[in-house]
């Protein structure tokens, strides 16, 4: 997109089913915040203050998933006002961690927690954005960070397209000098399938990497639960492993399904 | 609440937090006839998908249910489970996880009162228009909110969905010299945190005197991760047996719960911790307390902002104190050994007692789960203060007056649907 000849760029945050947590890349961003306020007009962000939710915008930054029929109808408002829509975190990209209804019974589930599930609105999915209006960039992660969204803004304040990332986590602890928890502790990482950007955080701290940026490109997940099932895991352990923050989209959410019991063999 | 609608439930409660809220206020003859705080946060059914999953996932899990208070759900449910396994992580860890919870309190509470809850007082629509007339007062709170974030990264990696809690402890401990860099930083900050309860206890705040029990965890410190469940009116339980006193109910109005302690409205959050355990607070914090000349037990909610102060203060004091002696361990965390059985976990988010409980089988594969958070069991106060307070104005007031009035009440709470309460449409009926 072209910054307006006049004006600053109007920039909006809208909510849909969601933690938060993908906002505080923004709100956490401390004096980077107030600079950002500066360069852009925030027209919506309900939870830093200003809300107008119909406003037409430069830039749509989404973070939750589709999990309502007000939010099928909403996103569709939110892509006809918006020059670019930018999808932040698991939810908007995904589905999210509540994806994993999608595998079961939604509505019966709705039951189980609810003793009157009529009183409650919902779908019984969870999807992506990008199963309901075009997405123009999608930043994945569980959450996504500050740095993510200030290059995205950069970026596309400028009219240059990010960089997407590419590399997988695996490629991050070479060359942070991360010593392999797979290989020397038996661990069950997904760090082989996941692309990174979150700075190969999990195995920095001695523990598996479980696939909260979402799949990598090219990933050969089957090769990875046979590795996993040669450390012990049976195989509902490794198709649980596979679907969890990212269940419902991508190679690895999918690979969950073959090597769950109804999948058959991988 | 709306008498006659409400259904008893005996299944797993859904922990909903934050998402858009609406007040909707029908008056006639000058009083309120129905009154409700509509939570419409669409139900992501965390209790339903952990029911399948392995003891160790559930940490990681809950974190997603509130990206603002994810420390808070980790420890919450990483004490169940403990307790269900009959585990001991020990005084290191025990240590360790007061500081981890430090962090989050610092960083939830300096968000609310500076990006959520001042403007409000000062007459601004949002902190960043704030900004521009107290500049040096927003970024002391934006300053406090990062050292906080920065003391949930040192144990997690990062301060939203953190990965370095386990169940038995942490998955690895600080280095000693990030902890010594990371110290003399948040010792720095001690004399910024006292200016701040001090801008805090300056606010005119509006009066206001109500009547309803504050419910917190007591023990022997200021509560965080631990202690009995206790009431201004007496009450006195071990976590394992808050469903005895407590109950949840499910209003069509809302997506979260309605909980009630003996059938009444009652506080949880940083005003009833304070009301309860104000003798437990740092002598430092004790002393600035004192100052503010705030009189205990509070019965004013507009007092809630300046106990998240005083919290702020505590919890950079603790932190200073306990990372003052530290060492690294040989190793972060106890041994787990799963087994069958049930275990509770009540510890104090940022918004008051979040309470967990969890069944496993023999191979630790949870069975049944049920999370109560802080602005469930808030709810029915909320919706009494708003009655309250609102006919104390007088319904005959402009619309735009009772709306900014009714947000602020709700801010007060610091509800996880703080976000969504700008976003508040009042409909006034009047008769």
């Amino acid at each position: 997109m072209t910054p307006p000849a006049s004006g600053k760029p109007r920039i909006a945050v809208h909510k849909f089913s969601s933690c938060d947590g993908c906002q505080l890349a923004f709100l956490d961003l401390g004096e980077d915040l107030v600079r950002l306020s500066q360069m852009v007009d925030i027209v919506h962000f309900a939870e830093a203050g200003p809300v107008d939710p119909e406003a037409a915008v430069d830039i749509a930054f989404v973070e939750g998933s589709i999990a309502t029929p007000d939010e099928e109808a909403r996103i569709q408002r939110v892509r006809a006002n918006a020059g670019t829509l930018v999808t932040i975190g698991a939810c908007a990209t995904s589905g999210g961690i509540q994806a994993l209804r999608n595998l079961h019974d939604g509505t019966q589930w709705l039951a189980d927690v609810y003793p009157s599930p009529a009183y409650v609105e919902s779908l019984a999915t969870s999807t992506g954005i990008a199963e309901h209006v075009k997405v123009d960039l999608e930043l994945w992660g569980c959450p996504v960070n500050g740095r993510q969204v200030l290059a995205a803004v950069r970026a596309l304040l400028w009219g240059v397209p990010p960089l997407p990332q590419r590399d997988k986590v695996c490629m991050d602890c070479k060359r942070d000098g991360h010593v392999c928890v797979l290989v020397s502790q038996g661990q069950p990482c997904l760090g082989p399938v996941t692309v990174t950007g979150c700075g190969a955080l999990c195995p920095a701290f001695g523990r598996d990497c479980y696939g909260c940026y979402g799949p990598a490109e090219n990933a050969h997940p089957d090769a990875l639960g046979r590795r996993l099932e040669g450390l012990g895991l049976l195989r509902e352990d490794v198709a649980r492993r596979f679907r969890f923050i990212h269940s419902n989209r991508g190679a690895v959410g999918e690979a969950g399904q073959r090597w769950s019991d109804e999948g058959g063999e991988p | 609440m709306s008498e006659g609608r409400q259904v008893a439930i005996n299944v797993p409660v859904l922990a909903r937090v934050e998402g858009e809220g609406a007040l909707e206020v029908a008056a006639e003859g000058g009083r309120i006839t129905d009154l409700r705080l509509r939570i419409y946060e669409p139900p992501r059914l965390f209790e339903r998908f952990l029911v399948g999953r392995a003891w160790h996932e559930v940490p990681d899990a809950v974190a997603r249910i509130c990206g603002i208070c994810p420390v808070a759900y980790q420890m919450s449910a990483v004490q169940a489970l403990e307790a269900a396994f009959g585990v001991d992580p020990g005084d290191w860890v025990a240590a360790m996880r007061r500081v981890f919870y430090c962090g989050e309190w610092l960083q939830s509470h300096a968000l609310h009162i500076h990006l959520l809850a001042a403007p409000d007082f000062f007459g601004y629509a949002s902190a960043l228009e704030m900004a521009g007339g107290y500049p040096e007062e927003v970024r002391r709170g934006m300053r406090l909110q990062a050292l906080g974030n920065e003391i949930m990264a040192l144990f997690g990696g990062r301060a939203v969905h953190p990965v370095g809690a386990r169940v038995g402890g942490f998955h690895r401990a600080p280095a000693a010299r990030d902890v010594a860099d990371l110290h003399g930083r948040l010792e720095a900050a001690l004399p910024e945190a006292a200016d701040l309860v001090r801008w805090c206890a300056a606010i005119d705040l509006p009066d206001s005197s109500q009547d309803f029990p504050s419910v917190a965890l007591r023990g022997a410190d200021y509560p965080m991760n631990r202690g009995r469940i206790a009431a201004t009116n007496g009450l006195d339980l071990h976590p394992s047996e808050w469903e005895t006193c407590f109950r949840e109910t499910q209003v069509p109005h809302s997506t979260a719960f309605h909980a009630t302690l003996d059938g009444e409205p009652y506080l949880v959050g940083p005003l009833a911790r304070l009301n309860l355990n104000a003798d437990n607070l740092p002598a430092e914090t004790a002393s600035l307390l004192g100052e503010t000349g705030l009189a205990l037990p509070s019965g004013n909610p507009f007092h809630g902002m300046l106990a998240r102060a005083l919290e702020i203060h505590a919890a950079l004091v603790e932190a200073v104190r306990i990372l003052g002696d530290y060492r690294e361990p040989d190793c972060p965390y106890a041994e787990v050994t799963p087994t069958a059985g049930v275990g509770y976990g009540a510890t104090e988010a940022p918004r008051g007692i979040l309470w967990h409980r969890y069944a496993t089988d023999a191979s630790g594969i949870i069975t049944d789960s049920r999370i109560v958070p802080p602005t469930a069991q808030n709810q029915a106060r909320i919706e009494d203060d708003l009655r309250r307070t609102l006919e104390a104005r007088g319904l005959d007031a402009p619309d735009d007056e009772l709306r900014r009035l009714g947000e602020q009440v709700i801010r007060n709470y610091d509800p996880c649907i703080s976000c969504a309460t700008h976003f508040l449409d009042l409909t006034l009926e009047r008769g």
